[in-house]
């Protein structure tokens, strides 16, 4: 109620009960909602996905495989996806993850070789470089909170010197004679370090194959999220090489003699 | 020049009564001042190749580069203003970035001339602005095959077999003529290119020059490169004892 007259708002002076400028009770904001927070959301979980790569150093330059499926959860999707993408003339990359992120990672690194390239200053990316620029990618993403799924393995001979390197989803990077990625690193690893570690200057192509296709194979029993189907990629002085995909050996008669599981009476 | 004092010269936003753009005019003139680029049309390829007058005896040998690389598969060299080339250069370079961004794939070189051409005639609309004082000639092996095109200050851009802009570019049209482009090898463009630099070449007037040629083709597996050494050289000495002989 406002005071239409001076005597009113004499009268009205002693009235403590009211409140002219509705003071009471205090103003209060709606709660606080965040109206991006279901709006924005960012990668939680991998969706079509890539398995294990290999990567081992040999005589020489390095020799990477992955193999070709790619799967939709437990579904094997895509069964003829090349996980193994060259970069420049003295890098190979492989990833496994999600393989949307890796798609996008390539595109990154075409552009970036592109626009080396028409500098056209003689400069080059070699395999150091690719890695450290996917780890700052990388670790970038896991920055703002939403990762690139990957992890992924980089690969090089340039200068006459082997290069191997990995970087995940987290930027995590390191370098090693032999590395694994994801069930890889599991099943892989022991075998690997058994045949490589130590011996990088001795191991001939031929070897070098024999070995990474014994790994392959072994994963192939093991790991639910695999194929029977593989890529080879070398890096040697003569430059970047990536097979067609090749089927691997497998043999099942021992099948037969195990007890305990489906339908036998016996 | 009877242009010169009425008036109608000061603008690229002003037309003369009968009906010119001076300042156009002009920007040709600053093409026709500089060194010739020529560019050859094979059935396997495109040889783009420079005269690149050198002014001081002091500059590094093979620096200002007038033959620049827009993509992988895409040249471009130009005549006139050296830094309205360069210019333009980084301009189509986003063009032919921007398209794979888009598109995922290799950008044509029809493409790209529409845009850089689009782009130059923009220059030609306003009198706060100027336009390229360089015509450019683009090489290219796309998913159409060998192409070759020329922008000019204007704006407009016309395909070719053999192209030729600059200083000496009547005398390296008419060499260009004679030669039959649908029966040319990539190797022997090159050859041919270098000769007719050499040949436009005025050494009476002009001081030193430096040969700039690249290709794109079969040779280089659709990549734009400059021409390797030996054949850089072979080319140049050749060019140089036909150069005896013409005369």
């Amino acid at each position: 109620m406002f005071p239409l007259t001076r005597a009113d708002s004499f009268a009205q002076r002693n009235d403590d009960a009211f409140d002219a400028y509705g003071t009471y009770p205090l103003h209060q904001r709606a709660p606080h909602k965040d109206v991006f927070a279901e709006g924005v959301q960012h990668t939680q979980q991998p969706i079509v996905t890539g398995t294990s790569v290999l990567a081992i150093q040999y005589k020489d330059g390095i020799m990477m495989t992955a193999d070709t499926l790619a799967s939709y959860g437990s579904l094997a999707r895509f069964k003829d996806v090349s996980r193994l993408h060259p970069v420049g003339t003295s890098t190979i990359v492989g990833a496994s993850g999600d393989l949307s992120d890796f798609q996008y990672l390539q595109s990154r690194l075409d552009q970036l070789v592109t626009d080396e390239f028409t500098h056209a200053d003689a400069h080059d990316l070699g395999p150091a470089e690719v890695h450290e620029f996917l780890s700052r990618v990388l670790y970038g993403r896991r920055s703002k909170m939403d990762p690139l799924w990957n992890s992924v393995l980089v690969g090089g001979f340039r200068d006459g010197k082997r290069f191997l390197g990995y970087v995940d989803l987290l930027g995590t990077t390191y370098s090693a004679p032999s590395i694994a990625t994801g069930y890889g690193a599991y099943i892989a690893i022991p075998i690997l370090r058994e045949a490589v570690d130590g011996r990088q200057d001795k191991l001939s192509e031929s070897d070098a194959k024999a070995i990474l296709h014994d790994c392959m194979r072994v994963l192939f029993y093991r790991d639910a999220r695999s194929i029977d189907k593989y890529q080879l990629a070398t890096v040697t002085a003569d430059g970047v090489h990536v097979s067609d995909a090749q089927p691997l050996d497998t043999s099942w008669g021992f099948a037969e003699g195990i007890r305990g599981y489906g339908a036998q009476t016996q | 020049m009877t242009s010169i004092g009425t008036g109608y010269d000061l603008s690229a936003s002003t037309y003369s009564p009968d009906g010119r753009i001076f300042q156009v005019e002009y920007a040709n003139k600053a093409v026709e001042n500089s060194g010739t680029a020529i560019g050859l049309r094979v059935k396997d390829g495109v040889v783009l190749a420079v005269e690149k007058l050198i002014h001081s005896k002091l500059l590094v040998s093979e620096s200002n580069r007038r033959i620049q690389t827009i993509d992988k598969h895409v040249g471009l060299a130009t005549a006139g203003l050296l830094a309205d080339g360069r210019h333009l250069s980084n301009r189509a370079r986003d063009e032919a970035a921007s398209y794979r961004e888009h598109y995922r794939s290799a950008p044509t070189l029809q493409f790209l001339v529409d845009r850089v051409g689009l782009y130059v005639q923009a220059y030609t609309l306003y009198s706060s602005v100027r336009p390229f004082g360089c015509s450019t000639i683009l090489g290219a092996v796309d998913e159409t095959g060998p192409a070759l095109f020329i922008v000019e200050p204007s704006g407009v851009s016309y395909g070719y077999h053999g192209a030729a802009v600059g200083k000496g570019r009547q005398l390296a049209k008419t060499e260009l003529e004679k030669l039959k482009f649908s029966e040319l090898s990539l190797r022997e463009a090159v050859m041919e290119a270098a000769r007719i630099i050499y040949l436009v070449h005025d050494d009476a007037k002009e001081k030193d020059f430096e040969l700039e040629m690249t290709w794109v083709g079969s040779e280089t597996n659709g990549v734009h490169l400059p021409v390797p050494q030996d054949l850089f050289n072979e080319a140049a000495r050749k060019a140089k004892e036909a150069l005896e002989n013409f005369e």
